[in-house]
C-alpha cells in the first residue's frame, strides 16, 4: 500500500513537472510559428495595428479561456490537461473523448485511474486527428488550383456568413433571450454606420450582451 | 514573388507541428500506460480506450481537416493546418484572422497574399490563443490538488456568462455580414437553415451521429449557395 502511494505520489509530482515543461515548449513554438514567419520572410506586422486586429478577439476569448481551464482540467485530470490544452479542440473532440473512453472503462474523472484513462483518450485522439490532418492536407495540396479557382472565389468571400450563419442558429436556439440585446443593437448600428469594422462591433456586442444577461439573470429571466 | 501561404517554409513549420504534437502525445500516453500498469489496470482495458479513442475521433478529425479547407482560400494550407493542429477551433481562428486583416484593411473575403497582413494574421491567431495554455502551465496543479476549492461559484451564470460572449461575437459578425450585401446575406440564411436542419435531426430524429458534421457541412452548403448563386448571375449555366 505504502509503496503504491509513493508510487502515485511519484507520478503527480513528474505528470506536473513534465506537463509543464512540454507546456513551455509549446507556447514557445506556438508563438515561434508567426515569429519564423516574421523573420524568414523579414515581414513585422506594426504593432499598434497588430493590437487593434488582436484585442478585440482576446477580449471575447481570453475570459472563455479561464472558464474552460477550470471547468475541463478536473474533467481530464493533469497528464489529459496538459495534452489537451496544447493539442486543443477540446469541446468538439477531447472532452467528449475522453468522457467517453472513461464512462466505458468504469473509471470517475478526477480519480487515480480516471487520469489515466483519460490521458490515454487524448493521446490517442490527438494522433488521430494528426494522422487525419496530415494526409488530408497532403491530398489537399494537390487540390490547390482548384480550390483558387475564379468559381470558387464567392464561397471563400462567404466564409465569415457562412460561419455565423451557422453558430448564429446554434446559440440563438440554446439562449434566444441573450441573443436580442446583441442582434437589436448590431441591426441598429448597421442601419446607423453600416461600415463599422467588426474591431469595434466585437467589444460592443460582447459588453450589451454581457450586461444586459447579467441583469436579466439577476431578475431571473433567464 | 512567391506565395507565402502555400510556401515550402510554411509547410515545413506544419511538418514541425505535427512532429510536436505527435512527440507529446506518445511520452505521455506511454506514462499513463505505465501508470495504468502500477495502479492495476488491465492491458485490456488500456488498450479498448485506444481503440474507442481512436475510432471516436475519426468522424470529428475529418470535420477538423473541413474547417482547415474552408480557411484555406484565404490563408492557404498550411497556417489553418497549423492553428488546428495545436490549440486551434474554427469558431477561434476565424474571427481572429478577420478581425486582424481589417485592422490592416482588408478582410479574409480576399486571398491574403500581402506577406505582412499575413504575418499579421499569424500573429493574432496565435497569441490570442495562448493565454489558456499559459493558464495550465500555471494553475492546473493548483486546480488538481485542490480540486473542490477552484470550482466556479455559480456554474449557471458560467455558462450564461460564455453564451453572452459568444452571442456577442456572432452578433458582430452577423452585423458586418449584412454589409456584404444580397449573396452574403443568402449564404447566412442558407447556412443557418441547413444548421437548423441539423438541429431538428440531430434532437427530434436522434441522428445524434450526424452532431460532428453539422457545422462543416452547414458552413460549406452556404459557400456553395453563393459560389452557385455568383456563376448564375454571370449567365453560366448550372
Amino acid at each position: 500500500m505504502n509503496a503504491s502511494v509513493k508510487n502515485i505520489k511519484t507520478y503527480d509530482e513528474t505528470i506536473h513537472r513534465n506537463g509543464r515543461i512540454w507546456m513551455i515548449a509549446a507556447i514557445i513554438i506556438t508563438q515561434g510559428v508567426p515569429l519564423a514567419i516574421s523573420l524568414y520572410y523579414n515581414v513585422w506586422p506594426p504593432f499598434g495595428k497588430l493590437m487593434a486586429g488582436l484585442l478585440p478577439t482576446m477580449m471575447v476569448f481570453w475570459p472563455i479561456a479561464i472558464i474552460e481551464v477550470i471547468t475541463y482540467t478536473p474533467m481530464l485530470g493533469s497528464g489529459g490537461s496538459y495534452l489537451g490544452f496544447v493539442t486543443g479542440n477540446l469541446s468538439n473532440l477531447k472532452v467528449p473523448a475522453a468522457i467517453s473512453a472513461m464512462q466505458q472503462a468504469g473509471v470517475e474523472p478526477s480519480t487515480k485511474e480516471g487520469e489515466v484513462i483519460s490521458t490515454l483518450a487524448i493521446g490517442a485522439s490527438s494522433l488521430v486527428t494528426n494522422v487525419v490532418l496530415v494526409t488530408g492536407v497532403l491530398l489537399m495540396s494537390y487540390l490547390l488550383p482548384i480550390l483558387e479557382s475564379p468559381a470558387l472565389k464567392p464561397a471563400f468571400a462567404n466564409l465569415l456568413p457562412a460561419l455565423f450563419g451557422a453558430l448564429g442558429v446554434v446559440f440563438i436556439s440554446r439562449n434566444w433571450k441573450i441573443s436580442i440585446a446583441p442582434l437589436a443593437l448590431m441591426i441598429g448600428l448597421f442601419v446607423a454606420i453600416p461600415t463599422l469594422p467588426v474591431g469595434i462591433l466585437i467589444p460592443a456586442g460582447a459588453l450589451v450582451s454581457i450586461g444586459v444577461a447579467r441583469i436579466m439573470y439577476k431578475r431571473k429571466m433567464l | 514573388m512567391e506565395d507565402i501561404r502555400n510556401s515550402p517554409f510554411m509547410f515545413t513549420l506544419g511538418a514541425f507541428i505535427a512532429l510536436f504534437v505527435t512527440v507529446q502525445s506518445l511520452v505521455f500516453m506511454v506514462n499513463a500506460w505505465k501508470e495504468g500498469q502500477r495502479l492495476g489496470l488491465s492491458a485490456a482495458t488500456m488498450k479498448k480506450t485506444l481503440v474507442g479513442s481512436s475510432v471516436f475521433s475519426v468522424v470529428p478529425s475529418i470535420a477538423i481537416l473541413l474547417a482547415v479547407l474552408t480557411l484555406a482560400g484565404a490563408l492557404g494550407l498550411p497556417l489553418p493546418w497549423i492553428r488546428l493542429s495545436v490549440v486551434g477551433a474554427i469558431t477561434y481562428e476565424l474571427p481572429a484572422a478577420e478581425t486582424a486583416a481589417q485592422a490592416f484593411g482588408t478582410s479574409i473575403k480576399n486571398s491574403i497574399t500581402d506577406p505582412t497582413v499575413f504575418s499579421a494574421i499569424a500573429w493574432a491567431m496565435s497569441l490570442g490563443s495562448v493565454f489558456a495554455m499559459i493558464l495550465i502551465a500555471v494553475f492546473a496543479k493548483r486546480i488538481q490538488s485542490g480540486i473542490h476549492k477552484a470550482q466556479l461559484k455559480d456554474t449557471t451564470w458560467a455558462g450564461l456568462l460564455i453564451s453572452a460572449m459568444f452571442m456577442g461575437l456572432i452578433s458582430a459578425f452577423l452585423g458586418s455580414s449584412l454589409v456584404g450585401g444580397f449573396v452574403s446575406i443568402l449564404t447566412l440564411l442558407s447556412s443557418a437553415a441547413v444548421m437548423a436542419l441539423f438541429g431538428l435531426l440531430i434532437k427530434k430524429a436522434g441522428l445524434t451521429k450526424l452532431e460532428n458534421f453539422a457545422m462543416p457541412v452547414s458552413m460549406i452548403s452556404g459557400m456553395t449557395v453563393a459560389a452557385l448563386y455568383s456563376l448564375a448571375g454571370k449567365g453560366g449555366s448550372l
